[in-house]
């Protein structure tokens, strides 16, 4: 087990190298110069070269690598050249929304998708399996822009009992910092709950048909007891895979939701920053996503060996 | 009355009748034996018994337990029953344990439910019934999941799950078929205890003839949903009312017609090792082989697993050798060694006077036309996207040059021919051929090449007994016709008397004894090769011993 953790390790520190190096490459391999692509077309060659020079620009290659890394370990990532302060900064506000948004989102997600994923598979072939994977199908098909929309009309428009957008900080209380990202979660979360209870339901069936859960029902257990004890946690590898791939797209894939909640989040910054070419900000922003990535896909890892006792032998 | 009663049970899904007449019973305390081919409606009689049949099936006809309609129970009435008056065990040890749960779990669990006791006191009770089966609490603690014992252990946790609350009725299905000889003779006496110790009735569920006389009190045999006849075992097998009991009762004991003749007690006796040499098909010399370990830590060395230990044979052209031993023994290392699938870790090999050991894959490619192979599962070889004239024809690659496309229709119909099936056969799939025409075309795959050696892997396990008889008739026959040597791979020791000349009795990845079989399995001397055939059902010696 040590073993393997050490592997999963190594292997995700790597993947973090990798990954700085294209990154950074990339942008390297960019026609043009950074600098003047930042200023724009209109920029005098004086402020194109005092960009360079406090981009450190004019230095080699390879050095400046290193201390583009080297400034990441220490927490320095450089300054936002259109927000004027430091990345880090504006990264960390932007974090402390799309992670509480992301994880309540997963969270409803899960909580949603079990329940319904166990009650279609309880019912397999009759009609509540054929109507929750009903509703499952039109979940998946639909964008959560329009649930957004749904939900702002009946909530925020209609009913009045949350905000329709933008975000008052966490420093105006908690309450109304949740309630501002309850129906953006809640938004994101459907379809995710969609894919996962379509997900659920199919694992259960197949461990339904295992051996073992004959076995249990000799024993004198009900049929739900069977499938709630003995089933449900053999089914979950396949759902805790799907888990782990939505939070890496929960976590930067909010883009659109984020824009239409007018939310200040990590989608939103790494969108602005695109379109006005900050590129110490991109930069930034997608080497944390990759590494949060890693580290989700690390605690995945971890939580089949949870899940199953073989894997925890390796 | 008695504790378990059928009469006239019918089962049937959709149009389908699965159950056409059922009557049984079984009385406290007495062992009744279930015989029949797959498909006979053994298992389905069981199910209904529990009432856990699959959906939509329809059952009729009366089960009373105790005197109670179990067909007319409602759910939460059987639920009571299932575990707690009836236990049921199953074939398949390796499945039929929860992975993701403890042992100490799944065996109290059913205590709990039934019982309401507390979580210690159940746990009490589950280290209880476990020390009974034969797992004691410092090898086996309640902690132990279900992939840290082996398929034997594993049957016997099922068995504890099923008579914890000791039962009076305890349906066995197949509950030794996965096993070998040793386990399943242990597993049995086990189950024999059990039911003396509480005058539990044990219905047995087998394919297997032998063990069924040995193990039961009165036997009823099972034919395409009917029970045919019932009654005492020896009298029932050695009469022989019924034409399909004795057909059973000869297939159960076939040995293919010509075989019988030139047994080589009575035939010639195999030449010696030492002369055999020079024109031996086969030559083995000094294998071994290790199967790397894991390791304990990460900085630790990796142990090795030696599953075959200084492995020496020879296998003249045309003759049959069998290897037999229990599972884990070697038997399947060392057929992929001879297959060259695998490399040894020392050790030569040579085939028709020329090395295999050490050669490249395209070197070997000459001798590969020569050695074919014949699986247990004829299903699990093919792939069932292709159809048949592809499958036979695939090791045709391995000829120089490469037949062409007429050519090689030619060589299949022929095979298909050689195996007993029709020419147009070759435009059909796999799935529209029963378990028996399965292993012919996996038989007619294998002598397409026209090979000196097939090794057949357990090539008649999974057939009911008489498939296996013709199956068994069809390799006779190849050897004889086309002089097709066979190393066969098997557990049952009945098959390996039906169809090779000689034996090699494998223990713990050693020979622990080999010679002419008759020889062999008559008068084993070594340690290994006694406990094999004195734990191997065997039809005759149960009878007689009935009849005494």
């Amino acid at each position: 087990m040590t073993a393997y953790l050490l592997n999963r390790l190594i292997t995700g520190l790597a993947t973090l190298l990798v990954a700085s190096l294209v990154v950074f490459a990339v942008l390297e391999v960019l026609p043009g110069d950074p600098a003047r692509l930042m200023l724009g077309m209109n920029a005098t060659p004086d402020a194109v070269e005092a960009l360079r020079e406090q981009m450190g620009l004019n230095q080699p290659v390879p050095l400046r690598y290193l201390d583009w890394i080297g400034g990441m370990l220490s927490l320095d990532l450089g300054k936002s050249y259109t927000y004027s302060v430091p990345v880090l900064d504006l990264v960390k506000e932007r974090v402390a929304v799309s992670l509480p948004l992301a994880v309540i989102a997963l969270v409803l997600s899960v909580a949603i998708a079990i329940p319904v994923g166990a009650f279609a598979a309880q019912r397999r072939g009759r009609a509540g399996d054929t109507l929750s994977m009903g509703a499952a199908q039109i979940g998946v098909a639909v964008p959560n822009f329009w649930f957004a929309l749904i939900l702002i009309y009946i909530f925020a428009v209609w009913l009045r009992l949350v905000p329709a957008g933008g975000f008052p900080g966490w420093s105006a209380g908690v309450w109304p910092a949740l309630k501002a990202l309850i129906l953006p979660a809640i938004a994101l979360a459907l379809p995710q709950a969609a894919i996962l209870a379509r997900v659920t339901r199919s694992s259960l069936v197949e461990v339904l048909g295992e051996d073992f859960i004959r076995t249990a029902r000799a024993k004198g257990l009900p049929f739900d007891r069977v499938l709630w004890r003995h089933a449900l946690r053999n089914a979950l590898i396949p759902v805790v895979t799907i888990v782990g791939l939505q939070f890496s797209f929960l976590l930067a894939g909010t883009i659109i939701i984020e824009n239409v909640f007018y939310l200040p989040g990590l989608g939103r910054l790494i969108f602005q920053a695109i379109t006005q070419r900050d590129l110490i900000v991109v930069e930034s922003v997608v080497m944390l996503l990759v590494a949060s990535v890693i580290v989700v896909n690390l605690l995945v890892d971890l939580s089949y060996a949870v899940v199953d006792p073989r894997l925890r032998a390796r | 009355m008695s504790l378990l009663s059928i009469n006239g049970l019918r089962v049937s899904i959709g149009a389908a009748d699965i159950l056409k007449k059922v009557d049984l019973t079984v009385e406290p305390g007495e062992v009744v034996g279930l015989v029949g081919e797959s498909g006979s409606g053994k298992s389905m009689t069981a199910l209904s018994i529990m009432r856990l049949l699959p959906h939509g099936a329809r059952a009729s006809g009366s089960v009373l337990f105790e005197g109670k309609e179990l067909l007319a129970a409602s759910e939460t009435e059987m639920c009571r029953l299932r575990g707690d008056d009836i236990g049921m065990v199953f074939q398949e040890p390796m499945t039929a344990l929860n992975p993701v749960k403890t042992i100490g779990e799944q065996v109290a669990e059913g205590v709990r439910w039934h019982t309401g006791a507390g979580r210690s006191e159940a746990e009490d009770r589950a280290r209880k019934m476990l020390d009974r089966v034969g797992l004691p609490a410092a090898r086996f603690p309640l902690s132990r999941y279900p992939h840290q014992l082996s398929g034997g252990q594993r049957q016997r946790v099922v068995i504890a799950i099923a008579c914890a609350l000791k039962p009076k009725l305890l349906i066995a299905d197949e509950p030794t078929t996965a096993l070998d000889v040793v386990l399943q003779a242990q597993i049995l006496d086990l189950l024999r205890e059990l039911s003396a110790e509480n005058r539990m009735g044990l219905l047995l569920i087998s394919h297997d003839l032998a063990v069924v006389t040995e193990m039961s009190t009165r036997i009823a045999v099972m034919h395409s949903g009917e029970v045919l006849e019932t009654g005492e075992p020896a009298r029932v097998l050695s009469e022989q009312r019924h034409p399909y009991t004795r057909q059973l009762a000869l297939a159960s004991v076939y040995v293919p017609e010509g075989r019988r003749l030139s047994s080589p007690l009575e035939g010639e006796v195999p030449p010696e090792a030492a002369e055999g040499v020079a024109s031996a098909l086969l030559s083995v010399e000094n294998l071994t082989h290790d199967y790397p370990g894991q390791r304990a830590s990460l900085f630790s060395k990796a142990s090795s697993f030696r599953a075959l230990d200084d492995v020496s044979f020879n296998l003249e052209a045309g003759r049959s050798l069998g290897l037999v031993g229990r599972s884990g023994c070697g038997k399947s290392t060392l057929a992929r060694l001879v297959l060259a699938l695998d490399t040894p870790t020392s050790g030569t090999i040579r085939f028709m006077g020329e090395t295999v050991t050490g050669r490249k894959e395209a070197e070997l490619r000459p001798l590969r036309r020569n050695m074919q192979i014949v699986f247990q599962d004829p299903y699990g070889s093919f792939d069932p996207r292709h159809r048949v004239e592809r499958l036979v024809s695939e090791p045709l690659a391995l000829l120089d040059p490469v037949p062409s496309h007429e050519k090689r229709r030619e060589l299949v119909a022929e095979a298909l021919h050689q195996v007993g099936m029709k020419p147009d056969d070759m435009r059909k799939y796999p799935h529209e051929f029963s378990g028996g025409q399965r292993q012919r075309l996996s038989i007619a795959r294998a002598i397409i090449t026209r090979p000196k050696l097939v090794v057949a892997d357990e090539a008649v396990s999974s057939l009911d007994v008489s498939i296996r008889a013709q199956i068994l008739d069809l390799f006779a026959d190849l050897n004889r016709r086309l002089g097709i040597a066979y190393l066969f791979i098997t557990h049952d020791l009945t098959v390996a008397r039906a169809i090779t000349d000689e034996v090699l009795v494998m223990h713990e990845g050693r020979i622990a004894e080999q010679g002419p079989t008759a020889a062999v399995l008559d008068n084993p001397q070594s340690q290994a090769a006694r406990e094999l055939v004195a734990a191997a059902p065997d039809l005759r010696k149960a009878i007689a011993r009935r009849l005494q």
